[in-house]
């Protein structure tokens, strides 16, 4: 009898994927389309839905009017710095944590675990203070230095690398190799997928991250991408819903491109994150 | 035979610990330090003023703790947040969990297009989605041009003391909605197959199996996906600050906003601990969560 039940469930499953599919989704399209709606347009009433008179206006009003090119500069050069400090500094650590036996090697592990589950909320204000007691506010910085490392990178590198067979870094050992020579011949190129995944993670984070570039940035020549939304979208564009939706354009649309070619990593992270 | 090996133990930590150095001095200083200063600036006067000398403060004990706790603004805040999390975290895992199932039901056509779409939101930065919800939300927008054709007229959904809130619990759910929906597929896939075809061959029926089998199975995952997400949620604080201010009548206001207003004031010791006050809120949350699901088991 199960059978047949079986096989009716499917047509509806599929029926109700779609119908989410398309709610889901519906933000995206609707973003696009308004991005190229005239102002009078986007409140139209009765709306539209295609772009009666399309316009690239929204647009070019970030490149020529609103130092789009600074912002896009900004926001890449912090997360590929970001991404880089990441890669070598977790992994470093990582490395040293999963195959290395030392004194106060305990305490370490467990201080990163700990500091895991410490909510971004408490260490805002101290952070303020100490970053503008270095004087660094308003520089890169600023928006790089405090995220150059993160535990659960350490944590995703270490639980990685301690599936690296030990016989192989002793053979090296063996044949005299130092331990950077280990580390940066052997142990970093049989990690590809898990620094792929921490650099895809921490890319997007940086990408995303919002509420630190904004009080850490106070001229516009430091801005960050969703800085500069956010700024517009609360001041003098307000309303205006054209240039807005063309900056969200413009924020989302290299992030989900990276995400549709990299979907596997995304996922992974979100994995091995979440279930190790 | 013990001499040697101390030295070589010395010289390993001595490696590890080159290895672990610029770690170790960033993590200090951007998170050991201001962890730890937090909980000192909480228990003084700390200021914005204070900020080039900030061991000049003056030592006032719980006062910044009894003022966080007495403030009706806070207590507010907390209703706010409470209101966000239990109606929020339902809703998420439940839709979470739903798509998990259906993707997992054993469909094959369009299910990595599926998986993309349901997931593109949890990609995507606040701020910009935040302009795209406040745009489909106004009073014009695109919601109440949908409920007009059925006939029903939409509030000014983000300018309603009533309906801001549940405004932004519904972005809050499509953002984050893809992310449980990923740990629940890795969690349903680790389940061995023959578990659920022996319960089917004994005749458990589809709600049965579902009932009796996969969902205990399923149970660490979704704790964990759960705490993840009222993490998460007990933090909220972008989607408002962007779409409402925190507004209207500071019916959106919540904790996380309080700690950053009052931050802003340059209340910085008030801040702190507003913040700790936060963390033990959210850590008890974390157990408790963590208690229930292990009792049930």
């Amino acid at each position: 009898m199960t059978q047949p039940k079986l096989l009716s469930a499917r047509p509806f499953t599929y029926v109700v994927l779609t119908a989410g599919l398309v709610a889901w989704l519906a933000p995206f399209a609707w973003m696009v389309l308004g991005s190229f709606k005239t102002q009078d347009e986007i409140f139209a009433d009765p709306p539209t839905w295609w772009p009666q008179s399309p316009t690239s206006g929204n647009f070019t009003r970030w490149l020529t009017e609103l130092n789009f090119g600074t912002f896009f500069t900004n926001s890449l050069v912090v997360a590929v710095i970001t991404v880089l400090g990441n890669l070598l500094f977790c992994s470093m650590v990582g490395y040293a944590l999963a195959k290395m036996d030392f004194a106060g090697k305990r305490i370490l592990l467990g201080v990163v675990l700990v500091t895991i589950m410490v909510p971004g909320v408490v260490t805002f204000v101290p952070l303020f203070v100490i970053v503008a007691k270095m004087g660094i506010l308003d520089t890169y910085g600023a928006l790089v230095l405090p995220f150059l490392t993160q535990p659960v990178g350490v944590f995703l590198m270490r639980q990685f690398m301690l599936d690296i067979p030990d016989s192989l870094l002793e053979a090296a050992r063996i044949d005299g190799a130092s331990e950077l020579r280990i580390f940066t011949r052997i142990v970093l190129p049989l990690c590809g997928p898990a620094l792929a995944t921490l650099g895809i993670l921490t890319f997007l984070g940086s990408w995303n991250n919002f509420l630190w570039p904004l009080v850490a940035s106070q001229s516009e020549s430091m801005y960050t991408l969703p800085v500069a939304l956010s700024l517009y979208s609360t001041g003098q564009y307000a309303t205006d819903y054209g240039t807005l939706l063309a900056g969200a354009v413009l924020i989302i649309t290299p992030i989900l491109a990276l995400f549709v070619l990299l979907q596997r990593y995304f996922v992974q992270g979100i994995a091995t994150v979440g279930l190790k | 035979m013990s001499k040697p090996n101390s030295e070589r133990r010395r010289r390993q930590t001595l490696i590890a610990w080159t290895f672990a150095a610029p770690f170790v001095v960033i993590f200090a200083v951007f998170m050991i330090l201001p962890i730890a200063s937090s909980i000192g600036f909480s228990f003084t006067d700390m200021t914005a003023r204070d900020i080039q000398t900030p061991f000049s403060v003056d030592f006032v004990g719980l006062q910044q703790y009894a003022d966080v706790l007495t403030d009706p603004e806070f207590q507010n805040a907390a209703v706010v947040t409470a209101l966000f999390v239990v109606v929020g975290i339902p809703v998420t895992v439940a839709l979470g969990l739903g798509l998990a199932l259906a993707l997992n039901s054993g469909i094959r056509r369009f299910r990595p297009i599926y998986r993309v779409a349901f997931y593109a939101p949890v990609v995507t930065s606040v701020v910009a989605v935040s302009v795209i919800w406040r745009y489909i939300l106004a009073r014009d927008g695109l919601l109440n041009m949908l409920l007009g054709t059925v006939g029903i007229e939409g509030p000014d959904w983000l300018n309603s003391t009533t309906w801001a809130l549940p405004s932004l619990i519904l972005m809050a759910v499509w953002r984050n909605t893809g992310t449980l929906m990923v740990i629940f597929l890795a969690g349903l896939q680790a389940i061995p197959p023959d578990i659920r075809e022996a319960a089917a061959m004994d005749g458990a029926g589809r709600w049965r199996r579902l009932r009796s089998v996969t969902l205990p199975l399923l149970r660490p995952t979704m704790l964990l996906g759960g705490v993840l997400i009222s993490v998460g949620y007990l933090q909220f604080f972008e989607e408002a600050f962007v779409m409402t201010q925190g507004g209207p009548l500071d019916s959106t206001l919540s904790m996380t906003y309080y700690t950053f207003n009052t931050f802003g004031f340059g209340d910085f010791a008030k801040a702190s601990a507003a913040s700790y006050i936060m963390f033990v809120v959210i850590a008890a949350v974390s157990v408790l969560q963590f208690r229930l699901l292990r009792r049930s088991t």
